[in-house]
């Protein structure tokens, strides 16, 4: 399959490193010149950016969180005046204070050929009609793909949001080939289609592209029989530059990030320590290109882990395997830094389809109690309480073996649990009440 | 082809270079852009070892030179413009070309061999096939400059380190020199790197750039979003002087 951008993308480590420290330095050296907020950091920390001598150094610079950015709302950690930005963003956050984000002509530039990366990684050719299902407004992602899409010369159909009968049929009827949406829309999608009596089949669809929310392997599974599509996972955030950090290629086997661009770092999410190799733990990322919003070790809050092996599809770019959460959501048991999201793909996985559950953390004495809690639904509910224990007793073991810890599983009955989005509240711990 | 790592120079106390880190690849142009002081001579400098690095490393095709004398980093592939050209001006035009090739002389190679060199570098500077017998002192500025660059040539280098190459020419003459250098690229396949006060031009031929601030890369980009960049526009191209942005 074609690379956009080969120069880059299949680069030779150790060029690319050479590329890295060179771009590193002058950002460190720009961001200390023009970025109030990173000179003052900078002296706070003892610190001297010209100092800096290798990739390894970055470990030592401070980090840059949400935080920082909502206290210097809105124009605070821009490095050039505001007349040589010609867009502003805002993060999709829901938070009253949201983070403002700028580009100068060559950022969009840079935006642009990066979202150019992911798409052709993803299959899209000049030949592709896109649909454009994000909102086109403050949040980034409708425009990043707009211009990728652009730039690789494919017909971009600016359909925005909503509207799902509409979109259908401009789908059916303008021979739609390429599908930006999130995951949970184009299940919409489908799911509409059928009531509408439309087989997807029948469509000119092909490929799809997912951002917004984590495109767990269940979705990308459900997503893909029921358009008759491939369908990529790819990731971004608007603090960094949007969509174009990092995307899946037909391999689908983890997302090239773009480390031309983008220095990633994996941290414990608690000490903020650097973990070995391959270790999960909170994605940290400082920009090498931006002019208008260089971010130095922004804290992502996003939890994954980097795949240093080789792609069979010639980039040289490490990946990053799909987030397992938020940071924020992460506890601890038993010493062990346990995710809800991983508990939730394992019972995905055995269920087949994502279960109602609650997780229960307790200590009894000095020692840490974990529990999960599962609706009974048809097809983990047996009659025999022999199949039944073995049935729990399995869950408990695949637990232990993902999760590292033993958790006791309990089955429950339906409709006891309160209905969560996502796996914000689904962590009962009752070490802290 | 030409990697620099951290490298660090001083002039006496003066902490000239910090840290400088940049990379030039086969075939390719790059420019240094900066201000008077800004530390680009000096780069050149170090790298051809007339001012050698305190630390850092140079690779060049792979091989640390950091501990070369100038004649050694000639020898590897490397040759110097400098800055006012420094032709023998007692001389004629053809005994400053053949010097170029002093080195060659040195180690044995054939006459024929550096004769037909010196053919092509005519070739590439018909003006100075005319004036081969005159004194190198009575040339024009922009033909003084040709002659510089004839006798790096001559040492047959992989690298060609260009300093100021347009300073005090007419725009004329400046597009004569420029349009060498891309043809040098084309034919011979020479990497360059360039410091150039004019950065407009130097950017116009460039692939890369690099811009410096007192002894410090503070941006690398391609040459195209350097021209771009307002900071660069005002600061080295003399747009946009006086709005400065209140923060």
């Amino acid at each position: 399959m074609k690379i956009w951008d080969a120069k880059y993308e299949c680069m030779p480590r150790e060029e690319l490193e050479q590329l890295q420290l060179e771009r590193l330095q002058a950002t460190l050296n720009r961001a200390y010149k023009n970025v109030t907020f990173y000179r003052k950091m900078f002296h706070q920390a003892d610190i001297i950016p010209e100092n800096m001598q290798n990739l390894s150094g970055l470990a030592k610079i401070p980090f840059t969180t949400k935080e920082d950015l909502r206290m210097n709302y809105p124009y605070g950690m821009f490095a050039v005046p505001l007349r040589e930005v010609v867009r502003v963003h805002s993060s999709s956050g829901t938070t009253e204070k949201h983070v403002v984000v700028g580009y100068t002509r060559n950022d969009i530039k840079a935006w642009t050929n990066l979202v150019a990366r992911v798409m052709t990684a993803a299959g899209v050719t000049r030949d592709d009609m896109v649909q454009i299902t994000f909102s086109y407004g403050l949040y980034t992602g409708a425009f990043g793909f707009h211009y990728g899409a652009e730039a690789i010369g494919a017909s971009v159909i600016p359909t925005g949001t909503g509207n799902t009968e509409k979109q259908i049929m401009i789908m059916q009827d303008y021979k739609t080939t390429a599908l930006v949406s999130t995951p949970t829309y184009a299940i919409t999608l489908a799911e509409r289609m059928e009531k509408l009596g439309i087989n997807p089949k029948g469509l000119s669809l092909r490929v799809g592209l997912f951002g917004g929310e984590p495109l767990s392997e269940a979705m990308r599974g459900e997503i893909e029989t029921r358009l008759d599509i491939t369908a990529t996972d790819n990731y971004g955030l608007s603090e960094i530059i949007g969509p174009g950090v990092a995307g899946e290629c037909e391999y689908k086997c983890g997302m090239h990030i773009f480390e031309d661009a983008f220095i990633p770092e994996i941290v414990n999410p608690l000490t903020g320590e650097q973990v070995p190799a391959g270790s999960a733990g909170e994605l940290v990322l400082t920009t090498l290109t931006k002019e208008a919003f260089p971010m130095i070790r922004y804290r992502t809050g996003d939890i994954t882990s980097l795949v240093y092996a080789p792609c069979e599809c010639g980039r040289t770019m490490i990946r990053m395997n799909k987030t397992m959460g938020r940071s924020d959501d992460m506890f601890i048991i038993k010493g062990v830094n346990v995710y809800p999201s991983q508990i939730k793909t394992v019972l995905a996985a055995i269920v087949g389809m994502e279960p109602h559950y609650q997780i229960v953390v307790d200590r009894k004495g000095a020692r840490d109690l974990l529990e999960v809690h599962i609706e009974a639904v048809e097809g983990i509910f047996f009659d025999e309480m022999k199949k039944q224990k073995a049935f729990l007793e399995m869950v408990e073991k695949k637990l232990r073996s993902v999760i590292g810890v033993g958790a006791a599983v309990k089955l429950v009955a339906p409709n006891t649990i309160f209905r969560h989005e996502g796996t914000t509240g689904r962590v009962i711990d009752k070490r802290k009440i | 082809m030409l990697k620099v790592k951290n490298i660090n120079t001083y002039y006496g106390k003066l902490h000239a270079l910090k840290n400088i880190s940049l990379h030039v690849g086969a075939g390719e142009i790059v420019a240094l852009i900066g201000a008077n002081g800004a530390g680009k001579t000096t780069i050149l400098n170090t790298i051809s070892a007339v001012t050698p690095p305190v630390n850092g490393e140079i690779h060049f095709g792979g091989a640390l030179i950091n501990d070369l004398s100038p004649d050694g980093v000639v020898r590897c592939g490397i040759s110097q413009v400098p800055e006012g050209r420094q032709i023998f001006k007692p001389f004629s035009v053809d005994d400053n070309i053949e010097l170029g090739a002093f080195l060659r002389f040195r180690a044995g190679e054939k006459r024929k061999e550096i004769t037909q060199d010196k053919e092509t570098v005519y070739a590439l500077f018909p003006q100075l096939q005319e004036r081969r017998k005159q004194l190198a002192g009575t040339l024009s500025g922009g033909e003084q400059q040709m002659l510089a660059i004839g006798r790096a040539l001559m040492a047959k280098p992989k690298l060609l380190l260009l300093d100021e190459p347009a300073m005090g020419l007419s725009p004329i003459l400046v597009q004569e020199i420029f349009r060498v250098i891309e043809e040098l690229r084309r034919q011979q396949g020479t990497s360059i790197l360039l410091v150039e006060q004019n950065a407009r031009v130097a950017l116009k031929v460039a692939d890369r750039g690099y811009v410096l601030e007192t002894g410090k890369v503070i941006l690398e980009e391609t040459a195209s979003e350097l021209l771009a960049n307002k900071d660069v526009q005002r600061a080295y191209l003399g747009k946009d002087k006086k709005e400065i942005w209140e923060r």
